[in-house]
């Protein structure tokens, strides 16, 4: 099963602002990048982000499914998770 | 159950610090969901998308506008509408209806014209191209025919030796007014002293009447001094005129070029903060004809060929979002059904492109592309748009100028055009394209006729 990898220097506020001390970048999320994070950063498996997303906001599973995959995608781009 | 939450696609944006130029100052969040109160939703279920609106309020408001401006600072003005900048009949109409003239630069044009009922003394016939059988008719209409070079000159001349008719010409003249790019192909060069050369020679034949000196020193002009120095030019030639063959000219057309709110591809700032008001294209221009000596009611009239300034805010383009993918560089990348062939301006311009529904605040850089299959159809390589779903529509704005002639048929038909009319009704002024309308024209040969 794929396992996710958030950094753990990796600072985020509960706003959504991000911020990466190695590097110095900054980033900010919304609201639902902001859930998803979270739930990456306390280690939840996939199955399980999607279980609690489905179950507490309006929408359907293809797609967060696709939204889910381009929101790791974009992650991995800046280097902000590791998948193995 | 508990309600649930509404949802939003995740989406994390990296800061970039001082590079938010490139994509413009304006918080591209906020929604455009409506003209002139008619809902974005409703014109497309009703019309389709893509689709070309414009506002017949905001034509009319430009164009009252504009002449309020230009006549408080100068006696006599008169505005041509500039056919080539937008010729759809019902555009040019609202013009007319406010009593602008037609300036044309081909024979079609010269047609559409008076076919919407334009009388030839009202066309200003402009261009290099224009054909003998045009030169012709315009004559005997007595239009305003501005002469580009000597070959028409002398196209004129013989044919109105020929025929026995008389022809109201003015020159066009071209000259340095400090801008760069110069436009020294059109008409006749005034520091060569070439211009004076055409006006002696038109005035040495008793068939041409010499009625006016026309410019037109580029298209949007971010100086206003430009225009100073331009109407001085031509009006040393006026005063030369008078003081030579005591002959006063009817007017001086400066053309176009007034820079609309567009802003450029590559330019820092909005064009709301950099380009020059239409009042101090005004001023510019009232400062440099009143260098003529001459008593108020003996000086010229100015005619105006003002193009995108007066129609480009009063266009929109709606467009669907047909997919959203992600580019090997992880930069999100938007197809929407409208592209560069509905878009020519997108070559030169940052177009303001807006959300027509609510969406989140968080903004991702995003490329835009077309639906063409071809790589030149990108209208935005970086913009700040928010999440939005297959399905949701966008509205590019500030389209009205040379889109809706500039347009292409390749690839994607070309798309319904409506108005959204003063007493808010909707009206369809250009049909949508089809299939049966592209075979009219074909023919295929006999023999090329059996398919295997
Ligand atoms: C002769 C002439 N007049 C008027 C115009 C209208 O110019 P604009 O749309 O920049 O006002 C043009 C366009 O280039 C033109 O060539």
């Amino acid at each position: 099963m794929t396992k996710f990898e958030i950094p753990g220097n990796v600072a985020v506020s509960d706003s959504g602002f991000l911020f990466m001390p190695t590097t110095g970048e900054t980033f900010t999320m919304n609201e639902m990048g902001i859930f998803i994070f979270k739930m990456l950063q306390q280690k939840y498996t996939r199955n399980e982000i999607f279980e609690k997303a489905l179950d507490e906001f309006d929408i359907d599973k293809t797609t967060f499914e696709k939204d889910f995959e381009d929101f790791i995608a974009q992650l991995k781009n800046y280097s902000l998770i590791k998948i193995s | 159950m508990a309600e649930k939450k509404k949802y939003e696609r995740p989406i994390i944006t990296k800061h970039y610090s001082g590079l938010m130029n490139k994509f413009g100052s304006r918080a591209a969040a906020s929604p455009k969901s409506e003209i002139d109160g008619v809902p974005i939703k409703k014109l497309i279920s009703e019309f389709g998308s893509p689709l070309f609106v414009f506002s017949e309020r905001q034509i009319r408001s430009n164009q009252r506008n504009a002449l309020r401006i230009f006549k408080t600072r100068y006696p006599k003005v008169q505005f041509a509408w500039s056919y080539k900048t937008n010729y759809l009949n019902a555009i040019c109409s609202v013009f007319h209806q406010e009593g602008s003239w037609a300036e044309v630069v081909s024979e079609f044009e010269y047609d559409k014209a008076r076919r919407l009922g334009v009388k030839g003394e009202n066309i200003i016939f402009n261009g290099p191209h224009k054909s003998k059988e045009a030169l012709l008719k315009a004559i005997n209409e007595k239009a305003k025919i501005h002469i580009d070079h000597f070959d028409e000159l002398y196209e004129i001349i013989e044919i109105t030796t020929e025929m026995n008719l008389k022809a109201n010409v003015a020159i066009r003249v071209n000259m340095d007014t400090g801008i760069y790019p110069k436009w020294d192909r059109f008409g006749f060069n005034y520091e060569n002293g070439e211009a004076w050369q055409a006006i002696k020679r038109i005035l040495s034949n008793k068939n041409l009447k010499l009625i006016g000196l026309h410019t037109h020193i580029g298209t949007y002009m971010m100086s206003a001094d430009a225009y100073k120095i331009a109407a001085s030019k031509l009006v040393n030639l006026a005063r030369g005129i008078k003081d030579e063959f005591d002959l006063l000219l009817e007017y001086i057309d400066m053309g176009g070029g007034f820079a609309s709110h567009n802003t450029l591809l590559g330019q820092y700032l909005p064009a709301e903060e950099v380009v020059p008001s239409i009042e101090q294209f005004a001023d510019a221009i009232s400062t440099g004809l009143f260098e003529l000596p001459l008593k108020i009611d003996e000086m010229p009239l100015l005619i105006l060929e003002t193009g995108r300034a007066l129609i480009d805010d009063a266009g929109y383009l709606l467009t669907t979002v047909l997919a959203n993918k992600r580019l090997s560089t992880g930069q999100r990348a938007i197809i929407v059904d409208a592209g560069v062939n509905l878009l020519f301006t997108s070559f030169w311009y940052k177009h303001r492109i807006s959300p027509a529904q609510e969406s989140g605040i968080h903004v991702e850089d995003a490329a835009l592309f077309g639906p063409l299959c071809m790589n030149i159809d990108c209208l935005s390589d970086g913009i700040l748009l928010p999440a939005l779903k297959k399905g949701e529509h966008l509205v590019i704005e500030y389209v009205g100028a040379y889109d809706t002639t500039q347009w292409m048929q390749f690839i994607m038909m070309r798309p319904n055009v409506v108005m959204v009319m003063e007493d808010g009704t909707v009206e369809l002024i250009r049909k949508s394209e089809d299939l049966d309308y592209l075979l009219d024209r074909e023919v295929i040969p006999d023999n090329l006729k059996s398919v295997k």
